[in-house]
């Protein structure tokens, strides 16, 4: 031991524990001077990041905008709705939660399992819905059993609210959850998967308006996104109001009066072009799409061969048959082919080349002038009249009401219908123009198509005898606090221009299509005001000659029935409503679509008797 | 055998300071884990049981005069060393390591022990032969066999963390023993070498680990989401700190592994650059005085169990504090007496025992 004791002794040994003693010191004075950076240097850094951490910024879903009638009458509001959703992180065991769930929904669980993988796009602390919109007795029942179902919650969610029950579902579309796509558009920036935005139809052209801006909320939460506190609130704004042109009361009589018919209606206001009523049958329940679309009832709505989702009042495209007539009728007038004395004789049938052309009337209507043949749309009168104008002409006066083209409606899905010309002929099929074909183009037969929204507006220009007005359908834009931010004006998009003696010859003969004896539009007669308007019955199929025509109330199969027209104005002599209807398979302009725009009529002049009834006095 | 001097120079400095810290490390315990479900004991408590144990096992350990152990040290020697073979062979696997010894109750860790066995057995060999001009290589081939064997088999493990510190512990207590100028040149270069040669035998995560500490921001979420999440814990206590039980990072569970590797993080945003600062001079107190008992000590093997002791819990701070606050790699070291495992807790303890018996025997002839 005697050695060990002495070499403790030596200095070296001191030294060298000394030196242990420094460099230990100088590695701990790296470590603080390591943490001097971090807390004291970094602080302002590492603090900002801990807060970035714990929290997370929720966005507070803004009411979207009510949509009103012309005289603010709601028609689609957002009503407050129960919701089952669930907050994903609290949910420890799926396979046992969602058939316990299903039981209690009524539901399946493969529609439960879809819903939430729909949820997995969704920021963790977002709760996933899985039943949208569920009866009282139901949330009660999850209520109850709410202890057997950890993260399962109750949420009360505004849900859009289509007031009409889908009498207006193609004007204003509906809702749906925003697509991945969509969230890359500038459009949709601040939307989140889960958020619902317009899908169709003002639901979606005015999506910027009626959006509202997202409040925030501003959360605490842990490192799996769990809400811990909220921090603070910074509210959302409601959408803004928008009030449409249409008349609820309009929009409803055509709605019952169409019962369940296939094809469309528009009404126009003369003077302003403004939409009074536009709809489309069959129609779809805007609601379901607003509680999240099952995909069966989607595909069953894809598959009706009668096309419900379609807004036929704009992309429906028809003949517009013996509709179009007033068109030929003022071209022939201005061209001076007709005057107030000529008289055809019909005897039911018109020969061109060998080809027999047929009117409507197998018998004929024997000697017509061109005051008889608007009142009992003779045919006849009309092929003869159409061949000596000629289709170019023809093509010039109807693309003067605005026909052939779109009439630049704000909603998606427009369609120019089609009139033709020599020069649309060559190009169409390169062929050249037959004189035939100009004879059916006379009865808006062959080539030619239009939409009612067309067919609308053609009427409302004949009624104010030249002005084409573009139909507008927002009345007024207002933000929460009432503010105007848009205002509709009427917007002349044409002009029409024939002499005050043919558009009288027209009205003469309108009004008595409807009013006198024999006039094809008998059905939209009305006692207490004057109406105009023609009937027309579009062809589905080539018109049969008289050989195949073998017994007269032969039953035709519905898909080859032809489409019932009828347009119309009123009051006659100062004309404020335009119509145009148009029954899929309706038969007869006059039976089938002549009620409708009389129930039109009748509820637009309802209670303006006593103006109306001074009109009646002064008109006779 | 039990002398009165004995109670007289009983190390209380020693007890408490090691008492303080890991008292400081219960009530941080307290603060880290107080949001979880309790399933079972808290694990504040649990550390105080290991920490009870721990002064047991060090003043039972005090009973002995330590130069028994250097009789011993050999036979010790040659058990550990089969233990970690048969860790190797049987051992229970847990993340993707094999390092315990599953006795029911506990999970023995026998690199652990390794640690505290190549102190004893490098300590009896410097011990025995005191070379005042220093250690040349060729006196070093037993040394050398002796930490070889232990080394690869925990490196086997894979353990790279305890086996670096072996080398570490090993390398003190060498530079303490005196190297030749010429030994010392050579043993850096052959060192450093065979640290580039290393880097081709890691294990892929072990690589990631080394270039996630070069880069944490490249893999936020992934290998770097440990290192940021603790730079951000400790930065953002700033001076004062958050507060006890009131660091985010901690209570709202964004700093994993906080009541073990971590624990320092959760005390660092929670009391601040101060309270950090007081903890590492708690900790350097306990260094100084390790190397104090070194210079007071009875004979040369009772110095070199000092130094070796005390090298041991010098490296395991620098190494964890290194790796929390961003300077090191994450290897999986704990935080000496401030970490929760009773295995860190026992070891710790075994040496500070040892220290003690070291120091409260310095005047035995």
């Amino acid at each position: 031991m005697g050695l060990n004791t002495r070499w403790i002794e030596l200095p070296v040994v001191h030294r060298r524990l000394l030196l242990f003693s420094v460099a230990a010191a100088a590695l701990f004075l790296m470590l603080a001077l390591r943490l001097w950076y971090l807390q004291i240097i970094s602080y302002e850094r590492y603090a900002e990041r801990s807060t970035r951490n714990r929290t997370r910024v929720l966005s507070l879903a803004a009411p979207r905008g009510p949509i009103y009638d012309r005289d603010g009458v709601l028609l689609v509001d957002n009503r407050p709705a129960f919701t089952i959703s669930v907050m994903r992180q609290d949910v420890y065991n799926l396979e046992a939660l969602l058939p316990k769930l299903a039981g209690l929904l009524e539901t399946d669980v493969a529609t439960l399992e879809e819903r939430w993988a729909r949820g997995s796009r969704f920021p963790i602390y977002r709760p996933v819905p899985l039943a949208t919109d569920v009866s009282r007795e139901v949330m009660e029942r999850v209520l109850e059993h709410s202890t057997d179902l950890p993260g399962v919650l109750v949420e009360v969610l505004p849900v859009r609210d289509y007031l009409e029950k889908g009498s207006e579902a193609h004007l204003v579309g509906y809702l749906g959850e925003v697509t991945e796509n969509e969230l890359d558009q500038d459009l949709f920036e601040g939307l989140q998967p889960g958020d619902y935005v317009g899908k169709l139809a003002l639901e979606k052209a005015y999506e910027t308006y009626l959006r509202g801006q997202k409040g925030r909320r501003l959360i605490e939460v842990d490192v799996k996104g769990k809400l811990l506190k909220p921090l603070e609130v910074d509210p959302a704004l409601p959408g803004n109001k928008i009030f449409l042109t249409i008349s609820r009361d309009v929009q409803r009589a055509a709605d019952q009066a169409f019962g369940d018919q296939s094809g469309a209606a528009v009404a126009l206001d003369v003077r302003t072009g403004e939409v009074l009523a536009m709809l489309s049958r069959p129609t779809f329940d805007p609601s379901l799409f607003a509680r999240g679309i099952e995909s069966e009832e989607w595909s069953e709505l894809l598959k009706d061969s009668r096309h419900p989702l379609q807004n036929k009042a704009l992309s429906g495209l028809y003949s517009p048959a013996s509709t179009f007539k007033m068109i030929v009728a003022l071209a022939a007038l201005r061209e001076g082919i007709v005057n107030n004395r000529r008289v055809i004789d019909c005897d039911g049938g018109f020969i061109l080349a060998e080809a027999r052309f047929r009117c409507w009337k197998k018998a004929g209507h024997g000697k017509t002038n061109r005051k008889k043949a608007l009142r009992e749309s003779c045919d006849v009168w009309f092929y003869q009249v159409g061949l000596e104008l000629g289709i170019d002409k023809l093509e010039v006066a109807a693309r003067e009401f605005g026909l052939g083209a779109p009439v630049g409606f704000p909603l998606a899905g427009e369609k120019a219908g089609v009139i033709p010309s020599r020069i649309w002929k060559r190009k169409r099929f390169n062929k050249p123009w037959y004189g035939g074909e100009t004879v059916i183009a006379s009865i808006g037969q062959g080539y030619v198509l239009t939409t009612p929204i067309q067919l609308a507006v053609m009427t409302a220009a004949l009624a104010s005898h030249g002005d084409v007005l573009q139909p507008q359908i927002i009345r007024r834009i207002e933000d929460w606090s009432g503010q105007v931010l848009h205002e509709s004006e009427p917007r002349l998009i044409g002009h029409a221009d024939f002499s005050d003696a043919a558009w009288q010859a027209i009205d003469r003969g309108l009004v008595a299509a409807v009013n006198e004896a024999h006039g094809t539009g008998w059905a939209a007669h009305l006692d207490e005001v004057r109406v105009a308007g023609k009937t027309g019955t579009s062809q589905v199929v080539r018109r049969k000659s008289d050989e195949e025509e073998s017994g007269e109330q032969q039953e035709v199969p519905y898909r080859f029935r032809p489409h019932a027209l009828f347009v119309a104005y009123a009051p006659a002599d100062k004309p404020e409503i335009a119509v145009a209807v148009v029954v899929e398979h309706g038969q007869h302009g006059g039976s089938a679509a002549g009620p409708i725009a009389k129930a039109m009529f009748e509820s637009y002049f309802k209670g303006r008797r006593e103006v109306v009834s001074t009109i009646m006095n002064e008109g006779g | 055998m039990f002398d009165r001097r004995l109670v007289i120079n009983f190390d209380w400095v020693l007890l408490f300071t090691v008492c303080s810290l890991a008292g400081l490390g219960i009530l941080n315990l307290y603060s880290a884990t107080s949001g979880w479900a309790e399933h079972s004991t808290p694990f504040y408590l649990k550390q105080t049981l290991w920490l009870g144990g721990g002064v047991f096992l060090a003043l039972f350990i005090c009973c002995f005069d330590y130069r028994h152990l250097e009789y011993f040290s050999f036979p010790i020697y040659v058990v550990t060393l089969g233990m970690l073979l048969f860790v190797l062979l049987l051992g229970k696997t847990s993340m993707g390591a094999t390092r315990w010894i599953d006795l029911g109750f506990f999970n023995l860790q026998p690199s652990e022990i390794a640690k505290l066995v190549i102190i004893l057995v490098l300590s009896r060999i410097f011990g025995r032969t005191a070379l005042p001009l220093g250690y040349r290589l060729r006196d070093l081939w037993l040394p050398a066999i002796l930490l070889a064997l232990p080394f690869l088999l925990i490196v086997k493990q894979p353990d790279l963390g305890t086996a670096l510190l072996v080398i570490f512990i090993a390398a003190s207590m060498l530079l303490f023993a005196g190297l030749q100028r010429n030994t010392l040149i050579a043993l850096c270069v052959a060192g450093s070498m065979t640290a580039f040669a290393g880097w081709f035998m890691l294990h892929g995560y072990q690589k990631a680990r080394i270039l996630t500490f070069l880069n944490p921001e490249a893999d936020p979420l992934g290998s770097g989401y440990h290192i940021i999440q603790s730079k951000i814990a400790v930065g953002s206590g700033g001076f004062w700190g958050k507060g006890f039980m009131a660091g985010t990072q901690s209570q709202l569970s964004f700093l994993p592994e906080r009541h073990t590797d971590f624990a320092f993080s959760v005390f660092a945003e929670e009391w601040g650059f101060s309270g950090s600062l007081l903890l590492l001079l708690g900790y350097l107190f306990l260094i100084v005085w390790g190397i104090y008992v070194a210079r007071r000590a009875a004979d040369r093997f009772g110095m070199f169990l000092a130094i070796g002791v005390t090298s041991m819990i010098f490296w395991h701070i620098v190494v964890n504090l290194g790796m929390v606050i961003g300077l090191l790699p994450v290897v999986g070291v704990p935080l000496p007496l401030f970490s929760y495992g009773g295995t860190s807790m026992i070891t710790t303890m075994i040496g500070v025992g040892l220290l003690m018996n070291v120091s409260m025997r310095r005047f035995m002839f």
